[in-house]
């Protein structure tokens, strides 16, 4: 969208392809309520769309300071959309703390809405300004400044609820207001607000969000309305959907589609917790919770219920990851089906729990005592984590191996509208336990899958022992015969090895060859596939691919490296992919590195693609 | 072998491997009065399952032939969790030791004994770390010396059964490695119990820490430095001519002296009482140390409370009775869905 700044006719409204909104507002003000209602309200106008929260680590920091800011972006067009937008259009602050954070990434000439009952001199002091910065910025930007808190109280005035409770209510009228601007469907509000409440407090949301929307109607300080049109989308039933939503949906119906009972074990984690809390919900589904004790007893109990015959999975984030990895050693060694999700943070150690990074790829590779090679697979946006954690189940069982599934921050917390699968589409793996008495042994192999039988207590005749010794082939038994040591070693990395069959061929976006590939993995999808597009749109020669499977890679991995002349890898950690590439292929990729706890911004993907593209190529 | 159906003996539980234990070990008395209880417990061989963690009596399930699970260091509690808590119809029993289920492994023990989930946990104390060569261990006296502790340990021991006690264990016992009838007798009792059983068996390690129960483990020292649990009974001890009680006041112990024909409970020796709900009865019992007083030996405590097992089954069948069996349609299309029609 354009300057507001020209003279318009009353209540003009204009097609716009799409914009970017930022929310913000103290994290008291309901910022991440606003965003998510104003999302649901944009799918079901038809676009597409891409969200991401930002909101601060403490629970509750102090009212008014820039460690309690909390934000919300949603992007959304009649075109493409993969990722919220590096620079909102439009900037909705609640109070100065929320200004002063955010006003740097507004695009210039952008809209800022503001509250101006917040200017007071005590809450510009808290934000740390030393003067009321309105003035300098009605240059810059389209300043839009509602008295917010006193519309919304004189609005509320005959009704019996505190000022407290009715202050409560201001961002419905933002709500109501950003409605009427984008010509957003106001209904599903109104129909989930009657659920959520009763009495007085419906009715002061209710009053609230239409008083905004009636607001935008009549005030002079909006004299135009934006229509973004309907995005060409696959036909289907859609939702939203959130990554962390994804995954547990997927490790419920990863018990559905298999016909097994589900066990997670997890331990309290920003940001995984919630993963944990939308299993919980689904008991029914004879899905068990267990939260542990800690991060080695929920992994711990995960293993302990796939030996007894369950699905097993746990879910955590890097710090409880290495807290994992020694019970992920026992799982490799005993050879049990498990799903281990982290959903990566940025750190190191605490670090920044609300905040991004994809740092964890060698830990999971490599995290172990001695070689313990594991399949990992990272989901490239929201909805395939659900793919992905059913991915991940069906490894498990059918190569009897531990997989690692690297989401992270971003994915977990940012919502897209995904298609809902057909149901009889989705593969339905069946599990088999062994019952043969008569020709068991515990690590004899399947020729194929290089799997060992998984066989349960409660079968008769299969009485047998497995533990973290060194296991002799075939028997199981303990052995420490060197030979016997080395083969069991290459035959795990073996079994891993051979996933590669079911890992279809990794596709190209954009030429099959040239000058450029540029290389990412899992949750910086959206970025990089926008930028290289968008260089390409400008007439660049460049491509991409995104893997989503680590370990082991896409058989056709090292022919597509070597048809380009140069490799851009871009990743949210100091170089660990990049790493991979040139030690397993021997090729010259180039790391393009990030690790301040944010996502990439396509401009910054598209300026390195740029650079790249007009340097001399080396001969 | 004997197939499930008919009547199995001791034999049958006993695997195929070599047994690694240093010879004179408490563990292989553990091992066979184990083996000779199992086929009482009227349960399919299929159905038990040992765990442990790391240590000399992790060793043990190698030994059984049941299904087995030598894990990692301390976790066999959480492990056994996990069987249990998805599989309610095994019969779960974890074994470890002083080292693994008091140092590394405290935390899991300590919740897993406050959920009461319904396993049998085997605590064999010797006061001594054995695989890694003689290391004092949480349970071992103020001064050990060994390899680690040259000038004598600085650490204050735990008690098994005190620590169990805190974490609101439903059921404890203490019993003696190389006293069959007793260890049989707890074995079961413990695989009765509802709710984790916690054993301390008192082990002889004769490599590291020799005799460091010989009192109570000698038949002759036995009658008076320990005192025999008896459910309904008084607390005595002692030969029948110098028979002792234990007399409990506001919580604290004292020996009594009883003269020949006297009426213990008239002396105020105090009855023992398995399901007095204040631990703190239990609690004071774990307090009797030698040699100012008997070493306690049988149930200190069995009180029945819901297993978080069957709690966990009961959520989830209530959930089913209550939503109907999950469907993933229904899941998969819940809250706000919309249509995109063909172009
Ligand atoms: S070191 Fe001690 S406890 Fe370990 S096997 Fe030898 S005698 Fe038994």
């Amino acid at each position: 969208m354009n300057a507001m700044s020209g003279k318009v006719p009353a209540k003009a409204v204009r097609q716009i392809e799409g914009v970017a909104i930022r929310f913000t507002g103290d994290s008291g003000d309901g910022m991440q309520l606003t965003g998510t209602k104003f999302t649901e309200a944009t799918a079901l106008a038809g676009n597409e769309l891409a969200t991401l929260p930002d909101y601060p680590a403490e629970i509750r920091a102090p009212a008014g300071t820039l460690a309690g800011v909390s934000g919300f972006q949603i992007h959304f067009s009649s075109k493409s959309v993969r990722t919220p937008a590096d620079h909102p259009d439009v900037l909705v602050a609640f109070n100065p703390a929320a200004l002063r954070a955010n006003i740097d990434d507004v695009r210039p000439g952008g809209m800022v809405i503001v509250n101006s009952n917040s200017f007071t001199d005590k809450s510009l002091k808290r934000a740390g300004y030393a003067e009321d910065p309105r003035p300098s910025l009605r240059d810059r930007y389209a300043m839009v400044e509602i008295p917010l808190t006193r519309l919304n109280r004189e609005v509320l005035k005959d009704l019996d609820i505190s000022m407290r409770d009715a202050d409560r209510c201001k961002n419905f009228f933002a709500l109501g207001l950003m409605y009427w601007l984008y010509h957003r469907p106001m209904e599903p509000t109104e129909r989930w607000l009657e659920n959520r409440f009763k009495g007085d407090l419906l009715e002061a949301n209710l009053r609230v969000l239409r008083a905004g929307h009636a607001f935008g109607e009549t005030t002079e300080l909006l004299p135009v309305s934006y229509i973004v049109p309907k995005a060409k989308i696959q036909p289907g039933v859609y939702r939203n959907v959130t990554g962390n939503t994804a995954l547990a949906w997927g490790i419920v119906a990863a018990g559905a589609l298999m016909q097994k009972d589900v066990f997670l074990g997890a331990y309290p984690i920003t940001p995984a917790s919630d993963v944990l809390h939308e299993v919980a919900r689904h008991r029914h589904f004879g899905v068990k919770t267990f939260q542990a004790e800690d991060e080695i007893s929920a992994i711990s109990a995960a293993i302990g219920a796939s030996f007894a015959g369950v699905l097993s999975v746990t879910t955590t984030s890097g710090p409880g990851f290495v807290l994992k990895q020694e019970a992920l050693g026992l799982a490799v060694m005993a050879e049990l089906p498990l799903v281990v999700i982290d959903i990566q943070r940025a750190g190191p150690s605490t670090g920044m729990p609300t905040k991004i990074e994809q740092a964890d790829l060698l830990l999971a590779l490599y995290g172990r005592n001695s070689d313990s090679p594991m399949p990992v697979i990272a989901p490239l946006s929201p909805g395939d984590c659900f793919y992905t954690v059913l991915e991940a189940f069906e490894w498990a069982v059918k190569y009897m191996t531990p997989v690692v599934v690297l989401s992270n921050g971003h994915l977990a917390n940012s919502s897209e509208p995904w298609r809902i699968p057909d149901i009889e589409t989705l593969s339905r793996p069946r599990i088999t336990h062994w019952t043969d008495a008569k020709t068991f042994q515990p690590y004899a192999r399947n020729p194929e899958t290089l799997a060992r039988p998984w066989a349960i207590p409660g079968t008769p005749g299969l009485e047998h022992r497995i533990g973290g010794l060194a296991k002799e082939q075939t028997t199981g038994n303990v052995s420490y015969d060197p030979e016997n040591n080395e083969q069991m070693i290459r035959l795990r990395a073996e079994k891993v090895a051979r996933i590669a069959v079911d890992i279809p061929p990794i596709e190209i976006d954009g030429p099959e060859s040239g000058e450029l590939l540029v290389v990412g993995w899992g949750g910086t999808f959206g970025a990089i596939t926008s930028a290289v597009e968008a260089a390409r749109v400008d007439g660049k020669p460049v491509s991409s691919i995104q893997l989503r499977h680590l370990n082991p890679f896409p058989t056709n991995l090292e022919q597509i490296l070597r048809r380009f002349d140069k490799i851009l890898v871009p990743e949210l950690n100091q170089g660990q992919l990049v790493r991979l590439l040139r030690s397993e292929f021997l090729v010259p990729a180039i790391g393009m590195n990030k690790v301040r706890g944010q996502p990439f911004l396509i401009e910054e993907l598209r300026a390195r693609i740029d650079e790249l593209l007009s340097e001399e190529t080396s001969p | 072998m004997t197939d499930h159906f008919g009547k199995l003996t001791s034999k049958d539980f006993a695997s195929d491997q070599d047994i690694r234990w240093c010879p004179g070990c408490g563990d292989y008395s553990v091992l066979a009065n184990v083996q000779r209880v199992m086929p009482e417990l009227g349960i399919p061989r299929e159905n038990f399952v040992f765990v442990s963690g790391i240590g000399c009596s992790s060793r043990f399930p190698y030994y059984m032939n049941t299904y087995g699970f030598h894990t990692i260091h301390g976790r066999a509690p959480a492990f056994a969790t996990g069987i249990k808590a998805s599989r309610p119809d095994l019969s779960v029993w974890v074994v470890t030791g002083d080292g693994d289920g008091l140092s590394i492994g405290g935390n899991h023990l300590l919740h897993t004994i406050r959920r009461n989930i319904d396993i049998q946990i085997l605590l064999f104390n010797n006061r001594v770390y054995g695989l890694t060569k003689g290391q004092y261990s949480p349970t071992s006296p103020i001064g050990m010396r060994t390899q680690s502790t040259p000038d004598g340990s600085i650490d204050h021991p735990i008690d098994p059964l005190a620590f169990a006690l805190g974490a609101g264990a439903t059921f404890v016992a203490r019993t003696i490695d190389v006293d069959g009838p007793h260890l049989q007798q707890m074995l079961r009792r413990a695989h009765s119990h509802p709710g984790t059983a916690l054993i301390e068996i008192l082990q002889n390690c004769p490599v590291y820490n020799d005799n460091e129960w010989i009192e109570v483990e000698d038949r002759k020292s036995r009658i008076n430095a320990a005192l025999v649990l008896e459910d309904g009974e008084p607390l005595l001890f002692g030969s029948e001519d110098q028979r002792r009680g234990i007399r409990l006041h506001d919580g604290i112990p004292t020996v009594v002296e009883l003269q020949k024909g006297e009426d213990p409970i008239a002396a105020g020796v105090a009855v023992h009482n398995e399901r007095t709900q204040t631990p703190a009865y239990a609690f004071a019992l774990a307090s009797l140390k030698r040699p100012e007083f008997p070493l306690p030996i049988g149930v200190f405590r069995a009180v029945e409370t819901a297993t978080y097992d069957a709690l966990l089954q009961g959520q989830v069948a209530d959930a089913i009775v209550k939503r109907g069996a999950g469907s993933l349609y229904d899941l998969l299309h819940s809250g706000d869905t919309w249509t995109v029609g063909p172009s």
